[in-house]
């Protein structure tokens, strides 16, 4: 039988999740005996090269290609999972929602005390870049999310955990001190 | 201002508990209540801003900016709607150049929108510095603004002729009509006032109470609580000190018999509060009135003077030794909420108008905590003929379960909106047939406001009364041509986000949840889901502590029961799951701040 | 009458001193019951819901209706679990409660009661309310973002002349708790403190004093909100 499929990505996030994951320590060898990775920041795979049984988010969306990834996960795998604060609520990234996006991008790009070289007082605008979304989305407000592991970042111990359940159909046990919201 | 501002506070002995009564006057003085009037007050009444910011920022009718020298508020109800109220609020924006909440440059005039005002078998209305305008068409709205441009007082404004009975005299000069339809015991003409007074006053208190008791009447607000044991428990509560508070606070939307009960039988419903007070031991009484009747306050004042001068109010009542009681007027100032009987103690106590924890009940400790009985307008009116004509008599009315009549207000698609007196127990079917509605016409009817039913044709054959459909008298009708979740169900909902006193969690998040789905649903991103979400998050209300907010639900609850189907037409067949998320929406704002074209 | 009131949780045949709330008379017989807007020593409000038990079929709060002779009270009843599981979902997504930025974090009445109810997401959708935070005052910071309306504050925390120093604004969902301009600034650090320990989250704050317990020290770390409830051994009399 092959092994399940294992994909991950770092939406609007800070990478703090994925640095979490690598927390599992020496464990990491077991879990490459029990899965294999697809698409993901770990071994630098692209593209989606197959579909996958379990994804893993980091981040919510906050601009037009978190959303494409999102959807793309969500079409790629069975189960999606939102890793961290930033997926299941925004996180940090969603400080700004509720401010209109003009606002912040002046702040950022014209009036804020940072700004020194935009003498053409330009908003960046190249076809290239991701086009910011109204405000910063909790993943499940845009695709459906299976499972939610809280936690800034969630500790190694929690996705471990929830890793192995999923991969073993067994029942989740947390202890009290694994769920943790920061 | 500083000195105006005293002057107020001194004439209510700088008694907190009157705030209500010193930030009206203020407002009525200044315009609004600046924070200079504020600061004064919480100094005068040793009370910080804060505290008194706290009443002021709760009732809708106070304003702490100019609101302009006329200052109109519109009805958002869903039976101004019906009767073209849309029209209307576009004629004013338009002739004036302001959206709602927004006053003329030049300080002419403010625009605002407020909730059912009373005059739903009028519609559309409006309030206008403190007089009410109705049936008004774009065409009037036209000539009221040219008055207003022209500087005219509002007295000055109408053109139409005053409305029927008392709304004609020199203390209401109003253009409001009574529409009174169906007169029935309550109603009846030939009331004579002070002939219960007079008979009461050789009764033992004990026995009154015995003979409100049999008669079986329960309290009109809605609630239905038995009024001889409220009476009862209240007599029998220790206490140095009783109250007799009148609730003349009707707030549900289509709700407006306690307006014309004020407008023609005020003497009817002070006599029954001298009975409560002496049959309870009480020697104050205090008619809490909603601020958008206050057009009537000056007459009822009157009605209470003559009252007084004639001995039927006062000290030593018709010549019964100890036996005093007087009357004041409370004005409410725009909060549905305080029809709720322990908010609109803590509005009368010059508070926000949230409800109490019960118990303790009102009856033990209401008004200044000392044991206090709440009862509808109606309520009162009716005690005083149960009192002329015995229990017994009353009972020969209804049913057995549901004594007497009730006042209905009626409105919406029939011909006769108005006030109807019924004997409790008429169907639903015979009401139709009563107020001129074409039956086969008719889609649905709202029974008892937004927290009642809305009930369809199928259950036509219900009857009113407390062992079916009980109600405090509120009857919309609503033909095939309205669209039940838009014009109904959303705009009650809205209500309810807007008349949440905001202190339970539930009551003042969950509606707002619900309308967000409910708009979802609207917008065809709906799926099965929101449906049941609606169900499961509807019932969390029910935790909340008042009868507003375990009702706050109800207008959804109550159409997915009834009118299901409604919904499952708007919701997408095909799809389990959709978030609602709309990418192109998403992005709009961003690619208009940096000139870019969205391509998804 | 006797000085004891007999009763049931769930059941359990309970005893206790006549004259408390149920939640007191809960706590003596070591059932947990869980509050929030709830504080010792300060009059009760009943305006968070969480506390929400059935007595006798009907719902009520527990932390505002005395205790009385021959209550059946249902508490861990699932129906009455989902029903508090839900209001602690409605409280994190009516404000924006970003817990890893928080002070209060670890140390939070509602972080805690969320852990306590295995809370993983909120099945209400994030409202992302705008919101100021007030730091105008010398002592404090007011932080509405975290803010739950729970009226702990405004019922604590007083002047000498029974003046309010925070207060409610406005009514339904745009209600907020707002410290007075004046005596805020003249909270004194004794006040200042006492309003921060009220506060069951990080919404009051006492300026340039934060994330002072190392995490792993914090209150509700290792042990569940409720636990010291639970645990206290109770001798039946």
């Amino acid at each position: 039988m092959s092994k399940p499929v294992v994909a991950t990505t770092s939406l609007a996030g800070c990478f703090g999740c994925h640095m979490s994951f690598l927390d599992i320590d020496d464990r990491i060898l077991e879990l490459i005996e029990l899965v294999e990775f697809n698409k993901s920041p770990i071994n630098d795979i692209k593209k989606f090269t197959k579909k996958c049984d379990i994804g893993l988010i980091e981040g919510g969306c906050c601009n037009s290609e978190n959303v494409h990834v999102l959807k793309d996960f969500r079409e790629h795998c069975k189960i999606l999972v939102s890793l961290g604060e930033c997926a299941i609520m925004g996180g940090l990234p969603a400080m700004r929602n509720g401010i209109p996006i003009s606002e912040c991008l002046a702040e950022a790009y014209l009036n804020g005390p940072t700004v020194s070289m935009n003498e053409e007082r330009i908003l960046p605008n190249d076809p290239e870049l991701p086009i910011l979304t109204d405000k910063v989305y909790p993943c499940h407000e845009v695709v459906k999310i299976d499972y939610f592991l809280p936690g800034c970042p969630p500790s190694a111990d929690l996705i471990w955990l929830t890793l192995v359940a999923l991969i073993t159909g067994d029942e989740l046990q947390l202890p009290y001190e694994v769920v943790k919201f920061d | 201002m500083k000195t105006a501002v005293r002057k107020i506070t001194e004439r209510y002995g700088k008694d907190k508990t009157r705030l209500m009564d010193i930030l009206i006057d203020t407002q009525t003085e200044l315009g609004c209540i600046p924070r200079e009037a504020t600061l004064q007050i919480a100094e005068d009444l040793v009370m910080s801003e804060v505290d008194v910011d706290q009443t002021i920022s709760f009732y809708h009718f106070f304003s702490q900016k100019p609101t302009g020298r006329y200052k109109i508020y519109l009805n958002n109800s869903v039976v101004a709607n019906i009767m073209g109220m849309k029209e209307v609020v576009r004629t004013f924006q338009k002739e004036l150049g302001i959206k709602f909440n927004e006053v003329t440059p030049d300080g002419l005039a403010g625009l605002y929108e407020t909730s059912c005002i009373g005059m739903n078998d009028q519609e559309p209305a409006a309030i206008i510095n403190n007089r009410i305008f109705t049936r008004l068409t774009p065409f009037r709205v036209k000539e009221m603004v040219r008055d207003m441009k022209e500087g005219k007082d509002i007295d000055d404004m109408f053109v139409a002729d005053y409305g029927d009975g008392q709304n004609r005299s020199d203390l209401i000069k109003s253009v409001v009509s009574n529409n009174i339809r169906k007169i029935g015991p309550v109603l009846e003409r030939n009331y004579k006032p002070g002939q219960a007074i007079e008979k009461i006053i050789n009764m033992d208190p004990g026995d009154i109470i015995e003979e409100i008791k049999k008669s079986n009447i329960r309290g009109r607000g809605g609630a239905g609580f038995p009024t001889g044991l409220k009476w009862e428990f209240c007599r029998n509560a220790p206490g140095e000190k009783k109250y007799i508070l009148c609730n003349a606070d009707e707030g549900e939307p289509g709700t407006f018999k306690d307006r014309v009960i004020l407008t023609e039988l005020a003497r009817l419903l002070f006599e029954g509060m001298v009975i409560a007070g002496y049959a309870v031991g009480a020697t104050e009484g205090i008619l809490y009135i909603r601020y958008e009747y206050k057009y009537l306050q000056q007459y009822l004042e009157s009605i209470l003077q003559t009252a007084r001068e004639t001995n039927y109010l006062g000290k030593n009542i018709q010549g019964r030794k100890g036996f005093d009681f007087d009357i004041r007027i409370q004005s409410g100032a725009g909060a549905y909420v305080c029809g709720e009987e322990s908010a609109l103690i803590e509005s009368a106590e010059g508070k926000r108008g949230e409800p109490r924890d019960r118990p303790p009940f009102p009856v033990e400790k209401g008004y200044l905590d000392m044991p206090t009985v709440v009862n509808n307008v109606e309520t009162l009116c009716a005690v005083v003929k149960v009192i002329l004509n015995g229990g017994d008599w009353y009972k020969s009315f209804g049913t057995v379960e549901s004594t007497g009549t009730k006042v209905l207000s009626i409105s919406g698609d029939c011909k006769f909106p108005g006030v109807y007196e019924v004997e409790w127990g008429f169907s639903v079917n015979d009401i139709l047939d009563m107020v001129g509605a074409a039956k086969e016409d008719v889609q649905a009817v709202q029974v008892g406001g937004p927290s009642g039913a809305l009930i369809s044709p199928d259950e036509f054959n219900r009857i009113l009364g407390y062992e079916d459909l009980a109600t405090g008298g509120s009857l919309i009708i609503l033909s095939n041509e309205r669209d039940i979740l838009t014009d109904v169900v959303l705009n009650f909902t809205e209500f309810f986000i807007e008349e949440s006193c905001g202190s339970c969690s539930t009551c003042r998040i969950v509606p707002t949840l619900l309308r967000n789905k409910l708009m979802k649903i609207l917008n065809a991103r709906g799926v099965k889901q929101d449906i049941d979400d609606m169900l499961e998050w509807g019932k969390i209300l029910r935790a909340s502590r008042c009868g507003l907010g375990q009702t706050a639900a109800n207008p959804i609850l109550s159409s997915l029961k009834n009118f299901r189907h409604l919904y499952e037409d708007k919701i997408q067949k095909n799809k389990e799951f959709d978030s609602g998320f709309d990418l192109n929406a998403a992005l709009k704002e961003a690619s208009k701040a940096t000139g870019r074209v969205t391509i998804i | 009458m006797s000085q004891f009131v007999r009763f049931t949780i769930d059941g359990t045949e309970c005893m206790a001193a006549r004259g408390q709330y149920i939640v007191d008379a809960a706590r003596e017989n070591g059932i947990y019951i869980p509050t929030l807007c709830n504080y010792p020593g300060v009059k009760p409000k009943g305006s968070c819901r969480i506390c929400t038990v059935r007595v006798n079929g009907r719902l009520m709060t527990a932390c505002t209706t005395p205790i009385a002779d021959g209550m059946a009270i249902e508490n861990e009843i699932h129906d009455i679990v989902e029903l508090r599981k839900s209001i602690v979902e409605l409280l994190f997504v009516e404000g924006n409660h970003f817990c890893p930025g928080c002070e209060k974090s670890g140390n939070c009445e509602l972080q805690a009661l969320a852990y306590r109810f295995k809370i993983m997401v909120p099945r209400f959708p994030f409202q992302f309310p705008l919101r100021k935070i007030d730091a105008s005052h010398p002592k404090i910071i007011k932080e509405q973002n975290r803010c739950i309306l729970c009226k702990r504050c405004i019922r604590a925390i007083r002047d000498e002349k029974g003046r309010s120093i925070f207060a409610y604004r406005r009514r339904s969902n745009r209600v907020e708790v707002v410290v007075d301009p004046k005596l805020g600034k003249q909270l004194t650090d004794e006040l200042a403190q006492k309003a921060m320990d009220v506060c069951p989250v990080g919404s009051i704050l006492v300026k340039e004093k934060g994330f002072i317990t190392p995490i792993g020290s914090r209150k509700y770390d290792h042990e569940a909100i409720g636990s010291d409830i639970e645990n206290v051994q109770i001798t039946k009399i």
